[in-house]
């Protein structure tokens, strides 16, 4: 029996997308296969190493822990929306570039959508604040130390 | 040359890609394929006596399912044992699909393709597996103990007994003033890179080539096992290396099942296939590695000199053996450190367990192996009440002793002879960098408030850039843009930045103008792969010598255009000109010209056609040149060079608790000379991070069926941001190695080989307890306290 299938109207970075996926579609899969914005990465698919965060209506969100049909009437930013309207890298994205805040850059997207909703809630964190705001996601190489410099510079960026 | 690149913090040239989510990863890649799941074996050790797949293609949307049985020739036969060796007498290896048995928990035993993943993974779920339980043999001891064997036809689950000696270390040991035995185990760990395994492939029956997108460290590996498992001619083979999220080490080793398995599928099927690997897959059928366990004797004198040092040591190999001895050897050699026992014997046995395979993870054997030393030295300095720091003072390789050798044969082949390094010099930074001196007064201070704490220190060498071969090509276009390739690939070591900074530099163009590829079979077929830190060293070298005969090339053509002699001319900024006049040509004008044209194409062209240049009674290219503005070089060192470091750590731990803080972390790091040290110490940086995940957080918990209990990042407790040191001090000492042109040495490893040893150092400093475990959690600790209490 064909799997039905619902049509889903997703605001992705501002853009509409009309797709037709199964209920069980997870949303990082949506993003990523149907929408064709694979700047999202999936890490883990259970939801604790954070490459996948996405922000829905402002707020980070595991996208792999979410359906994409739960995600329809919320406005979606994935790491492609994170740039200035000009097409230049964004604060968090600058400040990256210039403390070598990545190196294999797989984690990268989830830092910066969870770093910029940080800096909304915070926009001048201390150094342990900065710590504490980027203490939800996983990176393998570079050992965080020059992702703290990163949150520090966005602050002074934005 | 304007200003040398050579030893720049530049920025790197790949992170705009990647911050806009423009990476291109694996999974990124193939929009519109087949999607593979692979059903793995749930039990640790089984007969596999039947397999049903009849209901499989019933479901809507299934394309294959295959089992064992429908593979054939090569596909057939066990996957390649990569690394042979003499004493591997009981080598095995999996097959793509298990035949009759299963030997761990998550190995491959048959293969779906279907329209995506979900429908893949439901199709998955229809396979009936009958198994005859077998006993699983989990852990050194029971390996050790056979009273189960892994493989039937392998006695005593011993796969290799290997021996190395230099002197008689047990006579020398005997004949010593002071003696002492340590027995130290190090538990399993795994390199778990951000993005997994994963392999996409397409099949073009119209010129009957196949297309890999695979996430690997060896392109060309791929390839060659590719083509010689499915028939093909290797050029009918291409194997590209997209963006890959991390490696580690575990990436090294292939094919893997589904390298083999995505393109046969491809081809039968005639369509694009994809295989994403999750992240239960990823802990329980990729690699692990770390698992050893050591017995040491040591004879010393009374300042602490080692005049005898025997090791015999037990390796966890896992299931399968496909990369060889590798991880034991390095432990076996790499153990020696700065040091020069002079008297030393290792002997070790690999053996098979009912468990996820081992291969080299970041360090390679070396963190077991400086374990193992630095808690030896720690051990004689507590014995004779001496500085520990002093007793390592009194072991070390002097500077004048170089090039040292050891007398033992190292993972390439090649004598263990250390090219350059000044332990001395390293030691004294890091005394002064981590107030090493100062620290008794700490610790009195702290005490005072009731706080415990403790320090430790951790030495180690590194053999980096091995064999035996990397290649680059360089190729000026007539935009005098230059495109650089070579085949080793990438996972986040910022290549296309340091060796762009190397090409800038040889060739004296603009940095901006020069683009670097990695890992693309198409560009360069001749390559081995990035793991042993060895990228920098061998690619570095390769690329900065292709560079330099593009150079030469150019001002030969340059010379003639210009009538004035190579010695006379300069290249700056892209621009050939006579020294001290105007007189210049742009290389890419020069690339015109080193290409002798029928065929105007733009106006710049012109300038190459037949009746533009050239001499009407020459050929238009020499006997002894070729056409087109190009350097391509191979570098072969004769062996490897060595880097080395020292770590040191001020821990405090919570008398209640057991919890252990980080209160100063320092490194004293010397690779040669740098490239770039920003990214050294982004290296350096991520690899203290895993060695703080080694110490004190990540083991792999097999329970006694061989269940892997924590294949999930919520229980492998991996660093956050909150867990690792909160500054890192970073110092260099840069010794030149003598053994290539830019004097460099690998950087990747580093970070992590002295963690164990250094972290359980200062534990057994602040709690007066011996550490002869590793990784050690809270709860380990404080039952090591009631023990000693």
């Amino acid at each position: 029996m064909p799997e039905p299938r619902h049509e889903v109207r997703l605001s992705v970075n501002g853009a509409l997308h009309v797709l037709s996926v199964p209920a069980r579609r997870l949303l990082s899969d949506a993003l990523r296969h149907d929408v064709g914005l694979t700047g999202t990465h999936v890490g883990c698919e259970h939801g604790v190493c954070g490459a996948c965060t996405v922000l829905v209506d402002g707020r980070p969100v595991r996208s792999c822990l979410m359906f994409a049909v739960s995600a329809v009437d919320t406005e979606i930013t994935t790491v492609e929306g994170l740039t200035n309207p000009d097409g230049t890298l964004g604060p968090v994205q600058q400040a990256f570039k210039e403390c070598h805040g990545l190196q294999c850059g797989f984690c990268t997207p989830g830092f910066l959508t969870t770093i910029t909703a940080g800096l909304r809630e915070n926009p001048q964190p201390t150094r342990t604040e900065a710590r504490e705001m980027i203490a939800g996601n996983l990176c393998r190489c570079t050992g965080y130390q020059n992702i703290v410099k990163a949150v520090e510079r966005a602050a002074e960026l934005s | 040359m304007t200003t040398k690149l050579m030893g720049s913090g530049v920025q790197r040239v790949e992170d705009d890609r990647f911050l806009r989510g423009n990476g291109r990863y694996v999974d990124d890649i193939g929009a519109g394929a087949l999607h593979a799941a692979v059903l793995r074996s749930p039990h640790a050790h089984a007969r596999v006596t039947d397999i049903d797949v009849s209901d499989v293609l019933d479901v809507e949307g299934v394309h294959l399912v295959w089992t064992y049985d429908d593979l054939s020739g090569a596909m057939a036969e066990p996957l390649p044992l990569l690394i042979p060796h003499p004493t591997l007498t009981h080598g095995r290896t999996q097959y793509a699909l298990a035949k009759d048995e299963v030997n761990h928990v998550g190995e491959a035993i048959a293969f779906v393709v279907a329209d995506d993943r979900y429908v893949a993974e439901d199709a998955l779920g229809r396979i009936k597996v009958t198994y005859e339980f077998l006993t699983p043999v989990v852990g050194i001891d029971a390996a050790r103990a056979s009273e189960a064997l892994v493989h039937d036809d392998v006695p005593g689950n011993v796969a290799a007994r290997m021996a190395q000696e230099n002197g008689d270390a047990r006579a020398a040991i005997e004949a010593a003033p002071h003696r002492l035995e340590l027995d130290l185990t190090i538990e399993r760990s795994a390199c778990t890179p951000m993005e997994g395994r994963g392999t996409v492939a397409r099949w073009d029956p119209d010129v009957g080539r196949m297309t890999i997108w695979t996430s690997t460290q060896t392109a060309t590996g791929v390839r060659a096992a590719v083509a010689a498992k499915l028939g093909l001619d290797l050029v009918q083979v291409d194997v590209i290396t997209p963006d890959v999220g991390g490696g580690f080490g575990v990436k090294i080793n292939h094919p893997w099942p589904e390298e083999l398995l995505v393109p046969l599928a491809a081809r039968a099927l005639g369509r694009p296939v994809k295989f994403t690997e999750d992240r239960r897959e990823h802990f329980i059928s990729s690699a692990h590695e770390r698992g050893q366990v050591h017995h040491i004797e040591v004879g010393f004198d009374d300042d602490g000199r080692m005049l005898g040092l025997n090791v015999e040591f037990w390796h966890d190999n896992g299931a399968y053996t496909p990369y060889g001895l590798i991880v034991p050897i390095v432990t076996s050699t790499q153990l020696l450190g700065p040091y020069k026992p002079v008297n030393y014997r290792v002997a070790f046995e690999s053996l098979y367990t009912n468990t996820v395979m081992v291969t080299p993870y970041r360090g390679a054997g070396r963190p077991q192996g400086c374990f193992a030393m630095e808690r030896t030295v720690d051990a004689i300095a507590a014995y004779l009440k001496k500085d520990r720091a002093e007793v390592r003072a009194t072991n070390f390789i002097q500077p004048d002793e170089f090039p040292y050798e050891h007398g033992l044969v190292f993972q390439d082949g090649r004598p263990l002879t250390y090219d350059s390094g000044d332990y001395p010099a390293s030691l004294q930074k890091l005394r002064e960098l981590v107030g090493w001196d100062e620290f008794p007064a700490f610790r009195e201070e702290m005490a005072a408030q009731g706080r415990r704490v403790g320090i430790g220190l951790a030495c180690y060498v590194e053999g980096t850039g091995v064999g035996p071969y990397e290649g680059a090509h360089v190729h000026i276009e007539t935009s005098g843009k230059v495109k650089v390739a070579t085949g080793l690939t990438t996972q986040g070591q910022g290549h296309a930045t340091v060796f762009a900074q190397l090409v800038a530099d040889a060739l004296g163009v603009r940095f901006e103008d020069v683009e670097v590829v990695t890992g693309d079979t198409r560009r360069m077929p001749y390559a081995v792969g990035t793991f042993a830190s060895r990228a920098a060293v061998m690619s570095g070298s390769a690329i900065h010598l292709a560079a330099k005969r593009a150079r030469e090339k150019a001002l030969r053509i340059a010379a003639e255009a210009l009538e004035a002699s190579v010695e006379d001319l300069e290249i700056r900024d892209g621009v050939v000109s006579v020294r001290g006049t105007e007189t210049s040509i742009d290389l890419g004008t020069v690339a015109v010209l080193s290409n002798p044209l029928r065929y105007a194409f733009d106006e710049a062209s012109k300038a190459a056609t037949q009746f533009s240049v050239g001499d009407p009674g020459k050929p238009p290219v020499a006997d002894d040149d070729e056409p087109g503005l190009e350097g391509k070089d191979f570098y072969s060192p004769e062996r490897a060079t060595f880097a080395s470091g020292m770590h040191a750590v001020i821990v405090e731990t919570d008398p209640d608790t057991a919890e252990v803080r980080i209160l100063k972390y320092a490194v004293v790091h010397d690779c040669g000379n740098l490239i770039n040290p920003m990214i050294v110490e982004g290296q350096i940086h991520g690899g203290v991070a895993q060695g703080v995940g080694g110490a004190l957080y990540e083991r792999m918990v097999y329970d006694e069926s061989g269940q892997l209990l924590n294949a999930s990042f919520m229980d492998f407790l991996m660093p956050y941001a909150s867990e690792v040191p909160e500054n890192i001090d970073i110092d260099h000492l840069e010794t030149p190695s003598p053994l290539n042109p830019l004097g460099i040495k690998g950087a990747g490893e580093a970070g992590v080989i002295p963690s164990a040893a250094v972290f359980a150092a200062a534990i057994e400093d602040a709690e007066g307890i011996p550490i002869t475990a590793m990784p050690i959690s809270p709860s380990e600790l404080y039952a090591l306290r009631k023990a000693n209490s």
